[in-house]
């Protein structure tokens, strides 16, 4: 199969669905690949590239459409793109569905497969072609590079000659990918960064980013994420309101809010009012990650930097992706290849579009003139659902009383064991004969070192530690030599096997250790 | 030469044998340990050869010479993989020699009492040693007939006793060397009537023993011989290939009580304190590897897995199957791999391919470590042997507990021909007859790679859900070919 990139036509976007590297690795698949001239110029990939990687260069879009089988696109398609698609030609691209309908009738009537990156289902192993994660992760680093940008201090606090510098606060609303990498670089950029969720599973995620949780002091019935394939689900009102309480108690502290709250198939929610904006420090910076959806903050306007009247900038570009246009097309090229190599199973340059898989399956959103969204819930659950019940954390208390206990079972345990052993030991002395007993204690101080010395030995060495047994076991031959000097031809020849055998072991059983333990290296 | 040189030589000896085992905590220790083992060997036969009671030392030393040059021979060419059945062949040996012993103990007994019989009763003590003397009693038959009648008595059962383990040590030994060298059909088999025989068995011992105390007779002595012998057999047959790594050990912990009973009887200290010493090890490490199982020692000895206590959790999925070169760009794609050996690896002598994969991977500076299930294989730290043989460093071969814990931030893991310590039923499905048993917690890594010959079930017959997980592929071939052919695309 051809596959084909054309140039994104949507203005200032700087992406591209094929790389070279990708090119590479799709014709490792059996296809073979094509690209419109200029399609990666934007993002850092020249035509040249390209040709060396093996992919004709096309000079124009018709031209692209005609050669391709499968197109592979960025922003969802346009009008005239659509109507470039043919009856069997596959379009691999974000689509929206949802809010795109009149463009899915369209592509449906063309007769066209088309797959939405944006409806791959949220599985372990659709992880690797979810370009939504991929594009978030870039935006969340963007965001809080932007929001650098137009911040006039430093991120993290220093005592300098000049003076002492305060960290910069953050406050990340919202953990999902874009929340949790905007959380990551701000930490390691020195920040002081705090971020907020609605769901308090993610709270152990936000603490391992090094961010701290804030936490609200309400008690709800959670909803558990499983149900709602990972995402966040709409909080009650008495919820909001506790959560924007929270919010404008922090707000006056805060330097930098990133927020990044969406709800699917939802306007975003609106959390960050205009009264604490106007609570904020002037030179504060919002970056509204949301912006598309209308935004988190009450203030910002898509695609605009805005400044509000006591000085705070707001942020609500829409197209932090595309701003580091070499990075998103890496990622997003590769989540292509991926979905390329689950829709290639013979890894023989055939397409089988197999609507068995439930990846394939919930991303197609057309196949066969028939329109196949929404898509049937996928048979394997998103995440696992949340944990019951953590065991109760034990007080200080408990535990020492535990211990206690534990000592205490133990000591009557071994005063129980010592005391019946004794017991038996002068059972077995008053009947025994004296020169028993002598050899008696020789065999238990034995046993008693045998055990302390071979707890120590190292795991790794027990092979070792049972050919050297074997070979002092043959000690018995000691036994064998005492009889041997005997008068009794039995006697003697059951003396000479026993001492034949022995030998045998003592040779082998030392000769076999020492071959071992020469084996073992240290690297 | 005087019995206080011999008895010194025996403390030498002692401590030195100490040493040796003590010496076992560290690799590099222990290469000095095994020399403490030989002198100490030495010391003891050499002590026991010049001291009191000795005879017939050219025959002795032609017999150690001939035997020694047995041992050495089989020693330089044993392969590693065969370590097991090596060990368990030479269990045996100490079974049998520990019955010949017992007998000769008997005969001597038997034969100092008829002389004792004749022995003119006017004589007065030291009367009686000269007469003895003169009878050509010497060594160990002249410290019986010095002994009192309670001393007799008690020489009896240590005697009977010695015999006994010895011979059951013995008959095991070669089962478990038959099985493990494939001679015999591994499977566990039990005649009809079960453990019921043993038992059986066992009891006709006991009496046997109250008739051999009153004076019964060499014939009580022979029979028992017979029991033991059959039970042993029988014990051993009842075992199926997996536990293996306890039955050796278990044998391993015969051999030294047969010979600290053998000790008792003839008076030896420097037995008693082997045999202890021996018979402490082995049950040791019985004891470590039914814990390492989740098993108690009685279950593993009357063999098979326990009773299930409801149906198997159902397994949702497929396996899906992998070629080396999807393997190998995983590999090549990793930063941190984990390879787990079980006995496939060492059925299909996979070792070398798999040290060579090692190297080429940490020649990439890429971390490759070795998780190794305390059960793993067929011996007790079998499969650290096989990785040394291969020149894998040690210090990369980590034990389970050392390990866990890093599955989840490892790349890709291996697993070479090990099923059921990788088992992640165990821990999920409180029904499985494995449930509670320690595993290596592989499927939480990033993707695992299982090399297999087909899709069978491991020797505990469960089915192996990491199988049907999202992220395991199965690599499905003899483990040294498949291992063979990711090694030049690994670069």
């Amino acid at each position: 199969m051809k596959i084909g990139a054309p140039r994104e036509i949507f203005p200032g976007e700087n992406r591209v669905a094929m790389t070279p590297d990708s090119a590479l690795q799709l014709q490792k698949l059996g296809h073979s690949c094509v690209i419109e001239t200029g399609a990666g110029a934007a993002a850092g990939f020249q035509d040249e590239a390209y040709a060396v990687a093996g992919v004709e260069v096309v000079a124009s879009a018709e031209a692209l459409f005609e050669a391709a089988d499968v197109v592979v696109k960025v922003r969802e398609p346009a009008k005239a793109e659509i109507e470039r698609l043919r009856r069997g030609q596959t379009l691999i691209s974000f689509f929206w569905p949802a809010q795109n309908a009149e463009m899915l009738d369209l592509a449906k009537d063309r007769g066209a497969t088309v797959v939405a990156m944006d409806m791959v289902p949220r599985i372990s192993r659709a992880q690797k072609m979810d370009a939504l994660s991929s594009m978030a992760n870039i935006a969340g680093y963007r965001a809080v590079i932007e929001a650098g940008n137009n911040f006039g201090r430093f991120f993290t606090g220093q005592v300098t000659a000049a003076g002492k510098v305060p960290p910069a606060k953050v406050l990340v609303v919202g953990a999902g990918v874009a929340g949790l990498a905007a959380i990551g670089t701000s930490t390691s950029l020195g920040a002081i960064t705090l971020a907020f969720d609605v769901r308090p599973e993610v709270a152990e995620q936000i603490e391992s980013m090094g961010a701290e949780f804030v936490y609200l002091d309400f008690e709800e019935a959670q909803q558990d994420g499983a149900a709602t394939g990972g995402y966040a689900a709409p909080s009650s009102p008495e919820f909001r309101e506790a959560q924007l309480k929270k919010f404008r108690e922090l707000a006056p502290d805060i330097d930098i809010v990133i927020t990044t709250a969406l709800i699917p198939g939802r306007p975003a929610p609106k959390l960050w009012t205009e009264d604490m904006v106007a609570l904020m420090k002037r030179g504060s910076v919002i970056i509204d990650l949301a912006a598309e959806r209308g935004g988190n903050c009450d203030l910002t306007k898509a695609d605009e930097r805005v400044v509000s009247d006591n000085g705070v900038v707001i942020i609500g570009y829409t197209d932090f992706p595309s701003r580091m246009g070499t990075q998103a097309s890496t990622l997003y090229s590769n989540n292509i290849r991926h979905m390329l190599t689950d829709l290639t199973p013979g890894k023989d340059g055939v397409i089988v579009h197999n609507m068995e898989d439930d990846v394939i399956r919930g991303a197609t959103v057309t196949h066969d003139g028939a329109i196949t969204f929404p898509p049937p819930p996928p048979k394997v659950q998103a995440i696992a659902a949340q944990k019951k019940e953590k065991p109760k954390e034990l007080t200080p208390e408990e535990k020492r009383a535990q211990e206690v206990a534990a000592f205490k079972a133990q000591t009557r345990q071994q005063v129980t064991l010592l005391g019946v052993g004794a017991v038996l030991l002068l059972l077995a002395g008053v009947f025994a004969p004296a020169s028993f007993m002598a050899h008696f204690i020789v065999f238990v101080l034995a046993c008693y070192v045998g055990f302390q010395v071979i707890w120590n030995v190292s795991h790794s060495l027990h092979t070792p530690l049972m050919a050297v047994t074997n070979a002092i076991s043959s000690i018995i031959i000691l036994g064998a030599l005492m009889q041997i000097g005997s008068g009794s031809w039995l006697v003697v020849v059951l003396a000479a096997l026993s001492v034949f055998m022995a030998g045998i072991n003592i040779f082998g059983g030392f000769m076999v250790t020492r071959r071992m333990l020469a084996m073992f290296q240290k690297s | 030469m005087e019995y206080g040189f011999t008895t010194a030589a025996y403390v030498v000896a002692a401590v030195l044998f100490i040493q040796s085992l003590g010496g076992l905590s560290g690799q590099e220790s222990a290469k000095r340990a095994v020399w403490y083992g030989i002198v100490g060997m030495a010391l003891a036969v050499i002590a026991t050869v010049a001291g009191p009671g000795a005879g017939n030392w050219v025959v002795s030393l032609a017999m150690i010479v001939v035997g020694g040059g047995i041992g050495w021979v089989v020693a330089q060419r044993v392969q590693m993989t065969e370590m097991p059945q090596l060990v368990a062949a030479m269990h045996s040996l100490v079974g049998l020699a520990a019955v010949f012993i017992g007998y000769n103990a008997h005969i001597e007994m038997v034969r100092v009492a008829a002389l004792m019989a004749d022995a003119p009763t006017t004589l007065s003590a030291a009367g009686v040693a000269s007469w003895l003397d003169e009878q050509g009693l010497g060594g160990f038959a002249l410290k019986i007939a010095h002994k009192t009648a309670a001393e007799i008595a008690v020489l009896k059962i240590e005697v009977f006793l010695g015999v006994f383990i010895g011979a059951v040590t013995f008959t095991g030994s070669v089962i478990a060397y038959g099985k493990l060298a494939g001679k015999v059909d591994g499977k566990a088999k039990k005649l009809p009537g079960g453990h019921m025989l043993n038992a059986g068995a066992a009891l006709i011992s006991v009496i046997l023993l109250v008739l051999y105390f009153q004076g019964a007779g060499t014939w009580t002595l022979l029979l028992m011989t017979l029991m033991a012998f059959f039970i042993g057999y029988h014990l051993i047959m009842g075992i199926g290939g997996a536990d293996m790594p306890v039955v050796v050990s278990m044998l391993n912990s015969y051999s030294g009580w047969a010979a600290a009973a053998i000790g008792f009887s003839l008076s030896n200290d420097l037995l008693i304190v082997v045999g202890a010493l021996v018979g402490s090890s082995g049950a040791i490490l019985s004891y470590i590897m039914c814990k390492a199982m989740n098993r108690s020692f009685i279950s593993v000895i009357l063999g098979g897995f326990g009773g299930t206590t409801g149906p198997a959790m159902e397994i949702e999925g497929e396996q899906i199957a992998i070629d080396s070169d999807g393997v190998a760009a995983a590999l090549n794609d990793a930063d941190s791999v984990i390879i787990v050996p079980g006995y496939g690896m060492a059925v299909a002598q996979a070792q070398q391919s798999v040290s060579e994969l090692t190297r080429k991977l940490r020649a990439k500076g890429k971390s490759v470590r070795f998780a190794i299930h305390p059960v793993a294989g067929r011996l007790p730290g079998h499969m650290n042997v096989l990785l040394a043989e291969a020149k894998v460093p040690y210090d990369i071969v980590l034990e389970m507990d050392e390990i866990n814990e890093d599955f989840p931030d490892t790349d890709v893991v291996i697993v070479i021909g090990s099923n059921d310590i990788v088992n992640p039923a165990a821990q999920e499905d409180p029904n499985s007859p494995i449930a509670g048993m320690p595993v290596l917690e592989v499927w939480k890594a990033k993707q695992v790679f299982v090399s297999k010959r087909g899709q069978g079930t491991g020797y505990s017959g469960i089915e192996n859900p990491l199988f049907y997980k999202e992220n395991t592929r199965m690599f499905y071939g003899d483990a040294k070919k498949s291992i063979d052919t990711l090694l030049p695309m690994v670069e």
